[in-house]
């Protein structure tokens, strides 16, 4: 059976990623199409009616977003967020590397139906051959006349201008986003206001990730129903999920919502490394809840059979680990990250991170106290729902669900001074 | 200066007047590119320049991770130690590099040549693991694949 592909749909050359390739795919008629014979609110309401959802994470649904912002208002802006920071994540960078024109003219359809004069693309700092793709392919759809002035021949002026971060994971969260944008340090802000009333510069702002932006000429080309088509009942489409850790091959993969995992893993991706026995899933980057194997068994990749199980589907970043591995060990590694991209600004986040990481070192050290694991179930009770962003809970959510799920593992840790798993990382 | 302030110039005009504010970190993306890392000068260059207060740049400078105010090496090595590149051996490998090279990560050869940092996620998480050298990504590393990047840097 050969699924139904948004993105995954043309063989990969050292010219595919060109204009001349893109558009002999068929690229930019969704564009030349809606500016013809559709009118802004044609665009949302068509990009509605698909059910597209969010693929940065949060997954809510794309038209809605755009329904509410004042389409009145003199500036409205559009921030494309290809911040991909979320560990696990590697399928934006592949947009950018392979199909840029595909986001720029998603980023046009969606400026139209906004009344968006400039958009921006908020890019990961260190992307270097995707920053160079990008604005190679900026330069031609503006000589193109997709771009610019008078696009073609509309009447209809949008630029889109490229912005590089400057390594900070938190500048994918929205609002920190837009201090970044402004040329601010990438202090979240409380919301309300959402970004949609006020966001950017305080003008009405729809950030939305690379690859829902990207799905909107498919959306126009071919219709809203035939996007429903595809995917679940509350989930609608294809997504691309980046598999990484202890399987085989891993590699990114275009799937109709509502694929099950355990496919994903044992077939797409040629199961486990060493032939070992799975121990557990992340199944939709580090900061979603850790799934064990006995959890994954009949789970389907869609946000409502995830949220079921306990966990998110998140970014569709499956991060697969096998059994041997030391789950205080790889805890640690998050731990610190978390500790090292906290920003800063609430207390609860900045002090509890580093406290946390600070605990989970030493237990993984050998160096572990009695009643540590308590202390970690009480700091992450204090962050969760305190932050002005998602980050606190993000950084709190894998310590509550490692201690909660492998208890056994940290107590071993603690009483003895060494791994249960020999402090395996690596398998 | 006047170079610098030709090219600052080049890229204001990328940006729509009303957003002149963000180009704080495009500038000092630039200025970096120029001086290799920065100083509470470059800061308020950059802040005097766009008419912002020079607080704001400097928070900026001491905020970002890529921004750089101590000398760096020639090469800046940025390998990876988050979660996928750890399952398949980010430890081994900032090991490996700092025994080949005599550091720590952190810290700058003496000839000037590398320096080593370990950094979070590099979205390379399939083909873990990772590293970057300046702007260039390795991946899925191996110790003789380093032996040789190294090797044709040196």
């Amino acid at each position: 059976m050969t699924a139904p592909r948004v993105f995954f749909n043309f063989n990969i050359t050292p010219d595919s990623h060109t204009l001349s390739a893109y558009q002999s795919r068929g690229g930019y008629q969704a564009l030349a199409k809606a500016l013809k014979e559709m009118q802004p609110l044609d665009v949302e309401n068509e990009v509605k009616a698909s059910g597209l959802r969010g693929r940065g994470g949060a997954g809510f649904a794309a038209g809605v977003k755009w329904s509410f912002v004042n389409k009145k208002s003199p500036v409205i802006y559009l921030c494309c967020n290809a911040d991909e920071g979320e560990p696990g994540t590697y399928k934006d960078r592949w947009i950018f590397e392979h199909s840029p024109h595909q986001l720029i003219e998603g980023m046009v359809l969606a400026s139209y139906a906004l009344h968006v004069r400039h958009a921006v693309i908020y890019i990961r700092g260190e992307f270097d051959l995707p920053w160079r793709r990008l604005l190679e392919a900026l330069k031609e759809a503006k000589e193109a006349g997709y771009l610019g002035e008078n696009i073609l021949g509309s009447g209809y002026s949008c630029d889109i201008i490229p912005h590089q971060g400057g390594g900070a994971y938190v500048c994918g969260e929205e609002s920190s986003l837009i201090s970044s944008m402004e040329g601010f340090k990438g202090y979240p802000k409380n919301k309300p206001p959402f970004p949609a009333v006020k966001g950017l510069y305080d003008a009405p702002t729809v950030i939305n990730n690379v690859e829902t932006l990207a799905n909107v000429p498919w959306i126009i080309s071919n219709g809203a129903a035939a996007y429903a088509e595809m995917g679940t009942e509350k989930n609608k489409g294809t997504k691309i999920f980046g598999v990484s850790g202890h399987v085989v091959n891993p590699h990114l993969l275009e799937l109709e919502l509502g694929y099950p995992l355990k496919k994903v893993i044992y077939e797409d991706c040629g199961g486990i490394l060493g032939g070992k026995a799975l121990k557990a899933v992340i199944p939709g980057g580090s900061s979603s809840p850790i799934l064990k194997a006995s959890e994954i068994e009949t789970l389907t990749l869609d946000i409502e059979s995830v949220a079921a199980a306990g966990s998110m589907l998140g970014s569709g970043a499956i991060i697969v680990i096998a059994e041997g591995t030391c789950m205080v060990r790889l805890l640690q590694v998050l731990t610190r990250f978390y500790a090292h991209e906290s920003c800063g600004q609430c207390t609860p986040c900045r002090e509890g991170t580093s406290w946390m990481n600070k605990i989970v070192t030493r237990i993984s050290q050998g160096k572990g106290r009695k009643g540590d694991i308590e202390s970690l179930e009480s700091i992450t009770k204090g962050i969760m729902g305190n932050t002005v962003c998602a980050l606190g809970d993000a950084a709190a959510m894998p310590v509550v669900n490692f201690v909660k799920k492998y208890r056994d593992e940290f107590e071993y840790f603690i009483e003895h001074g060494r791994s249960m798993n020999d402090g395996r990382l690596e398998i | 200066m006047s170079c610098l302030t030709d090219k600052f110039d080049q890229l204001a005009s990328t940006y729509p007047p009303e957003m002149r504010s963000s180009l704080v970190l495009p500038l000092l993306h630039l200025m970096q590119k120029e001086k290799k890392h920065l100083s509470e000068g470059d800061a308020i260059f950059i802040a005097n320049y766009l008419g912002v207060p020079a607080m704001q740049v400097k928070e900026a400078l001491t905020w970002y991770t890529m921004l750089y105010r101590q000398p760096v090496g020639k090469h800046v090595i940025k390998i990876c130690r988050t979660i996928a590149c750890s399952l398949l051996g980010a430890e081994r490998l900032i090991n490996y590099l700092e025994a080949k090279l005599g550091i720590k990560a952190g810290e700058t050869t003496a000839d000037g040549l590398f320096t080593l940092i370990a950094v979070e996620c590099l979205a390379s998480c399939g083909t873990a693991p990772a590293m970057q050298i300046n702007d260039t990504y390795h991946e899925q590393l191996t110790e003789a694949k380093i032996d040789q990047i190294l090797k044709e840097l040196s």
